[in-house]
């Protein structure tokens, strides 16, 4: 019973982490390799705002989402926007722009318990026999309803169905008038977002460090990788295997052995079904 | 800007020298023999005669920009083929622990660990590697750049090798300079035998996979041994890099799978150009003194590296050295539109 609370709410942890990612990389091929920075620096300005500028919590987490959101969107037009189309060029600009931010985040010396964040509500409540605190029903209750949104975001709104025909074809999205740099800037700013809001009802369970930026990103690329980068059910099957996976590691094998799983996840998925579990689409032109 | 009228346009004209010398190879005068010889040989001597002058703090620097020249080198050979990789660390890793272990458990002498190393380290990346060679771009990148993250973590609960504690007293260099001059030596044999392969029939159909793997495909050549083949060459270049560097500091710990393994060598090829060697080598020339110079500013390091990246991409996508290159074999002008 409590392998499988347990297991739920990492995978949910996991899938959160890889929602914005998958996003991103979803709708306009872009691999926001800055992910886990993004994360990480959501914590740090909940963090300015709560301890500096005296807002209070309900206040400064949105704020952090949105700004957060909106990095996403700069990021987008001044960095990407002159290496659109060359993978590799996009690849090191979000990737340097993330170990960037991560180290500046570092050298100002943002470890340490004191960097942590307040639990939204204290106790907990007692499912079974498994105590579980609210603050990790949060977790599960944010995914679902993250889930939820963004299926009816990309089915019923105009951006959401722009966002689906930039990812099954850009071209033809470009001549029914969806233009491909205001879509495409608009997901990265939609995926940081999702990373920040990972970072809202997440981070208040453990402390803040700088490491963490590249765990983050570790497992959602790794959720990414067994799962197929565009699909998003294949996204929750993968984050679901892996995060089942450690928690049944951590129980009958050692914690330890943690941080095999989604390695052994990996190598396994991708000598059985190199484009993911349930990558279907574009699988032959950009995987193999 | 885009919207200005152009009235002046550059042109630009190949040296009369490197026309025929790239084609004919008649040359007429001993400034052309030395026109064509100055680039090639200048470097050699001033790698083999700058251990001499340095003093010992900078000597170390310039062991240091060999180490991860190597590892840049080894990082544009995989990128030549089309594999980006983003994690040169774990090349270099293995070649540490590799060397690391079979001194300090078997105490090996140094003239059979690194070359042991070497062949081992080419051995184990091509093997770990060869399920994902399936793997194009930005999907390669991904699990190179999680392979050395997710080996620290192992070496760091498991407690293999040291653990933590890494393994340490292993046996050094006989003298310094013999260290300085292998590493040296190695570094440019690296760079002239990559940039000569490279454009032999071999390094012919490496360029192909990264331009066009359907087609390579279609030349019934298989091109995933192809890429195993290059991910044994540049893993045995990392991993002499690794095992140089566990007996220079006659330590290898958990810091040889570190994050600044995997980006300083990308740094460098994008800032000298990637595709040519002499990019990447002349990127890490100038990457790593720099970053000694920046040395006081600690943490701050890292960041300025990527800023550099980002900037040397975005500004200069073509690299110094490319720039260099045509600035010296071209007349350049201006000439009126129109």
């Amino acid at each position: 019973m409590s392998l499988l609370v347990y297991g739920t709410i990492t995978s949910v942890i996991l899938a959160l982490y890889a929602v914005g990612f998958s996003l991103a990389y979803g709708i306009s091929g872009l691999a926001n390799f800055a992910h886990g920075a993004l994360y990480i620096l959501t914590g740090y300005s909940i963090w300015t705002f709560l301890n500096h500028l005296g807002l209070p919590y309900y206040l400064s987490a949105p704020l952090s989402v949105v700004l957060i959101g909106f990095l996403g969107f700069v990021i987008y037009w001044v960095l990407l926007l002159r290496v659109r189309g060359v993978p590799l060029a996009e690849l090191i600009v979000t990737f340097a722009a993330g170990v960037a931010i991560l180290e500046l985040l570092m050298w100002k010396g943002f470890y340490g318990i004191q960097y942590s964040l307040p639990l939204f509500v204290k106790g907990g409540v007692k499912i079974g026999e498994v105590a579980v605190d609210y603050q990790r029903l949060i977790v599960a209750g944010t995914g679902l309803f993250l889930v939820v949104f963004l299926y009816l975001f990309v089915h019923y709104t105009k951006t959401g169905l722009a966002f689906r025909g930039m990812a099954q074809n850009e071209r033809t999205a470009l001549s029914v008038g969806i233009e491909s740099d205001w879509i495409g800037s608009l997901s990265l700013a939609f995926g940081s977002a999702l990373a920040a809001v990972a970072a809202v009802v997440v981070l208040p369970l453990g402390i803040m460090e700088s490491a963490i930026g590249y765990e983050v990103l570790i497992y959602a690329l790794a959720v990414a990788i067994v799962g197929g980068l565009e699909s998003t059910s294949g996204m929750i099957v993968g984050s679901f295997i892996i995060g089942f996976g450690q928690v049944a590691a951590a129980r009958y094998i050692g914690p330890k052995w943690m941080i095999i799983v989604p390695l052994t996840a990996i190598v396994l998925v991708l000598a059985i079904r190199p484009s993911g579990l349930f990558g279907q689409f574009k699988e032959l032109e950009e995987r193999i | 800007m885009a919207e200005a009228e152009a009235r002046y346009r550059e042109k630009r004209l190949d040296r009369g020298i490197k026309v025929r010398a790239d084609t004919i190879y008649a040359i007429s005068s001993y400034r052309e023999i030395f026109y064509l010889v100055l680039p090639r040989a200048f470097p050699v001597f001033a790698l083999l005669f700058l251990p001499i002058v340095l003093s010992s703090y900078w000597e170390k620097v310039l062991v240091y920009a060999c180490v991860y020249g190597l590892l840049a080198l080894s990082w544009d050979y995989l990128a030549n083929c089309g594999l980006f990789s983003l994690g040169q660390a774990f090349f270099l890793g293995v070649g540490a622990y590799i060397a690391g272990a079979l001194s300090y458990y078997l105490k090996l002498p140094i003239w059979m660990t690194i070359p042991i190393a070497t062949l081992g380290g080419g051995v184990v990346c091509a093997a770990f590697l060869s399920p994902v060679v399936r793997l194009r771009g930005v999907y390669f990148a991904m699990v190179t750049l999680m392979l050395p993250l997710l080996l620290m973590k192992m070496i760091e609960t498991t407690g293999i090798f040291g653990g933590t504690h890494g393994l340490s007293a292993l046996q050094p260099f006989p003298k310094e300079w013999i260290g300085t001059y292998t590493v040296v030596v190695v570094f440019l044999a690296c760079l002239f035998i990559f940039r000569r392969l490279i454009n032999e029939d071999y390094g012919l159909v490496l360029r192909a996979i990264r331009d066009d793997d359907r087609a390579v495909m279609s030349a019934a050549i298989n091109i995933y041994w192809r890429k195993t083949q290059a991910l044994f060459v540049a893993g045995a270049v990392g991993g002499f890099a690794g095992a140089f560097i566990t007996h220079h500091y006659q330590f290898v710990g958990m810091s040889v799978f570190a994050l600044d393994y995997s980006i300083l060598p990308v740094g460098a090829a994008a800032l000298g150009g990637p595709g040519s060697f002499a990019g990447a080598a002349l990127g890490s020339m100038i990457l790593v003194p720099l970053s000694e110079a920046l040395r006081a500013l600690g943490g701050m390091r890292i960041a300025i590296y990527c800023a550099i990246l980002v900037l040397s991409v975005i500004v200069l996508p073509e690299g110094i050295f490319h720039y260099i290159e045509r600035k010296y074999h071209q007349f350049e002008r201006l000439v009126r539109v129109g």
